[in-house]
């Protein structure tokens, strides 16, 4: 058989049937549902009188409406409210497992299916959400998709695909102290360009991202889409295994075993070769964070704010001058001179409870500065609880962030949690576009670890030279 | 699931890079549990301006655009969130047609699941037409998806390319979830065969 790449062996495996022009019918093993983008599937199965073909091989979740302030308290928004509602009835009648809003195992869709175990090496994964990219951390296929293909799988377990291209995107050498897989999937969107995945099927290779955690390899797969690449993967390892292994819905005794024999199969092979191959060293990657309106617009802390007149291409100097204005920015001014009102540490980029740990213990004995605003929202209620049985929450406490419940909160601010015009955020979360965090509203994309260093100080600084 | 043929419509112009799906429609509009009525959420932050009145600098907001059915724009559009909420504002607003010299995958995707026909025009194409909207009052295009082409009012055709099995569906109207339940037998084949490979993957939720 000929050499194959990770990807192609995960895609041939799940083809039910191909048309003469390749547009292939795709298995799917499982769907992850949350409420903003399934009413209208659920609908839409109604109207048809269709039942979900496999309803236990899928899993919902609240989590882009909840508050992440007290929920006893109930949705204030009745709007809200109402999605939530539905999702909770949909479930109920189409026979599918829900973690409601105040189940302890709620929480960012992205994070609970890896928690749970739902999300397993070689398998076809989809949910009605762009950032299903982050499950590709455990040699998955997983990609987002719009409601009319969430019913398209609930109804069939299948979807329509034009298989995509391949890229390797290798990163060697060893990351400087404190720089994270976040730094790296920012430098590495800072160098391809938002577009510059389009088509193509990602798989980060290299000792730099063998060296990176389950945590770590989940903030790099899920900011592939920020780069324009649908899905982005890491071959499964021993360090994979680990994770999954006594996960709740992970499989156990002789299934497990039988599990991990085919896992090992999931490497691309020597011979094989990708469409197109992208190197970095991970030595140059400096802690990163964004100036502009768009993820590719970014740079390293040791770096200043471009400047529109130095750029010789006329769509890219528009594009920078429009966003500098947006942002606020003045040309060629030091990144470590800009000042932030906010800082959030969340969202399904950093909100695990690596980042968490990380964060608190950078946080532990110092104080976010007066000005600043600093929340920490976890990605589930089970790395709530977690970082609360560390102690995790009282150091973040003691230095002066709010500690929340969990959700998707500020990265899209669908909830309560929402910035002002004008309010400049330092950001864990995936995009900073115009008005995403509330209209108006200026993000900076950072690690967790620069975020707390901005929170404390009250402007950016290389975190390098600062802990 | 409406079918697209040929339509001939008056253009729009958005003449930007990297359009998001959180400027196509922001996230306020996405708490709504329906299809329709989204058209007030279209491009919001840039149709309104600060005090919530109209941007009248806004493409959508000068009369001369109003009835447009063809949107014409740049790199990248559609980049960002899934959100099929926005292939549904664009539709609500009138909408049947976007030109751009690429699309975001996601995107593009969806705008087939809705009869929308997304066209993939080379850059020069597309800057060229964008040049001759903002100085043609009443300035129309054909798109034609059985020849696949675009043709301007001087005549000229653009051909764009697209795939033969998404534009048969677009150009029947075909219902996909029906096309693909046509090989119901052949999906519980795939089952069948699978759950003896990895029967793991076929230990599903109870609720």
């Amino acid at each position: 058989m000929a050499a194959q790449t990770l990807f192609e062996k995960i895609w041939e495996s799940h083809v039910v049937r191909a048309e003469p022009d390749g547009t292939t019918l795709l298995y799917i093993d499982r769907q992850l549902v949350h409420e903003v983008t399934s009413p209208q599937a659920f609908e839409g199965l109604k109207l048809s009188g269709r039942r979900p073909r496999r309803p236990g091989a899928t899993l919902a979740v609240p989590d882009h409406n909840v508050p992440t302030t007290d929920r006893t308290l109930g949705i204030a928004d009745p709007l809200s409210a109402k999605q939530i509602q539905t999702l909770e009835e949909n479930c109920r009648d189409f026979g599918i497992t829900l973690f409601g809003m105040n189940d302890i195992r709620q929480g960012v869709v992205h994070v609970i299916g890896p928690e749970q175990g739902f999300t397993l090496p070689g398998t076809t994964i989809v949910c009605g959400d762009s950032h299903t990219s982050t499950h590709g951390a455990f040699g998955a296929l997983a990609f987002g998709i719009g409601t009319s293909e969430v019913e398209h799988v609930l109804a069939t377990q299948c979807l329509v695909q034009k298989r995509p291209k391949t890229m390797e995107i290798r990163v060697d050498g060893v990351l400087p102290a404190l720089c994270s897989a976040k730094d790296v999937i920012l430098a590495i969107i800072g160098k391809i360009g938002t577009a510059g995945g389009t088509g193509y099927v990602i798989e980060y290779t290299g000792s730099a991202i063998r060296a990176l955690s389950m945590e770590g390899r989940m903030t790099l797969c899920n900011m592939s889409i920020e780069g324009g690449a649908r899905a982005g993967m890491v071959a499964p390892d021993e360090n994979t295994v680990a994770y999954i292994k006594g996960r709740p819905l992970a499989p156990k005794g002789d299934l497990f075993e039988q599990a991990l024999q085919a896992w090992q199969q999931l490497k691309t092979d020597a011979n094989a070769t990708y469409d197109l191959i992208v190197t970095m060293r991970a030595e140059d990657i400096a802690p990163q964070v964004s100036w502009g309106t768009s993820p590719g617009m970014v740079t390293g802390i040791d770096q200043r704010v471009p400047d529109p007149r130095t750029i010789t291409d006329e769509n890219q100097r528009q594009a920078t001058a429009r966003a500098l204005e947006y942002m606020g920015l003045i040309p060629n001014m030091p990144m470590t001179d800009i000042r932030i009102d906010t800082v959030f540490i969340g969202s399904c980029t950093n909100s695990r409870i690596e980042d968490l740990r990380l964060a608190a213990n950078l946080a532990k004995g110092k104080h976010v500065a007066k000005t600043v605003h600093a929340m920490v929202v976890p990605g589930s209620g089970l790395v709530k609880q977690q970082a609360e049985q560390e102690g995790l929450d009282r150091l973040f406490k003691e230095a002066g962030f709010e500690w929340r419940e969990a959700g998707c909160s500020m990265c899209l601010a669908m909830n309560a949690d929402v910035l002002q015009p004008g309010e400049r955020c330092a950001s864990t979360s995936n995009r900073n576009f115009e008005g995403r965090q509330g209209a108006g509203g200026r993000t900076h994309l950072v690690s967790p670890a620069m975020a707390v260093a901005a929170a404390i100080e009250g402007h950016f600084v290389d975190i390098r030279h600062w802990a | 699931m409406q079918a697209f043929t040929t339509m001939t419509g008056l253009v729009a112009p958005l003449d930007r890079v990297n359009v998001d799906t959180d400027q196509i429609i922001p996230k306020q509009f996405l708490k709504t549990i329906k299809r329709t009525g989204l058209r007030e959420g279209l491009f919001y932050d840039w149709r309104k301006q600060k005090d919530g009145s109209q941007e009248p600098a806004f493409f959508l907001n000068q009369p001369r655009f109003q009835g447009a059915t063809i949107l014409l724009t740049r790199d990248n559009f559609g980049c960002g969130s899934s959100r099929e909420h926005a292939p549904w504002a664009l539709l609500d607003q009138g909408f049947r047609c976007v030109i751009a010299s690429s699309f975001a995958d996601i995107f593009y995707n969806n705008c087939f699941q809705n009869g929308m026909l997304p066209v993939v025009l080379k850059a020069d194409e597309v800057l060229a037409m964008m040049k001759d909207v903002l100085a043609t009052p009443g300035y129309q295009l054909t798109v034609d998806l059985g020849n696949q082409t675009v043709t301007t009012p001087d005549g000229t055709h653009s051909r764009f390319e697209i795939d033969p099995f998404r534009k048969d569906g677009l150009y029947r109207g075909l219902d996909a979830i029906g096309l693909t339940l046509q090989h119901e037998a052949t999906i519980a084949a795939y089952e069948t065969r699978r759950k003896a490979e990895a029967p793991w993957l076929f230990a599903d939720l109870q609720s």
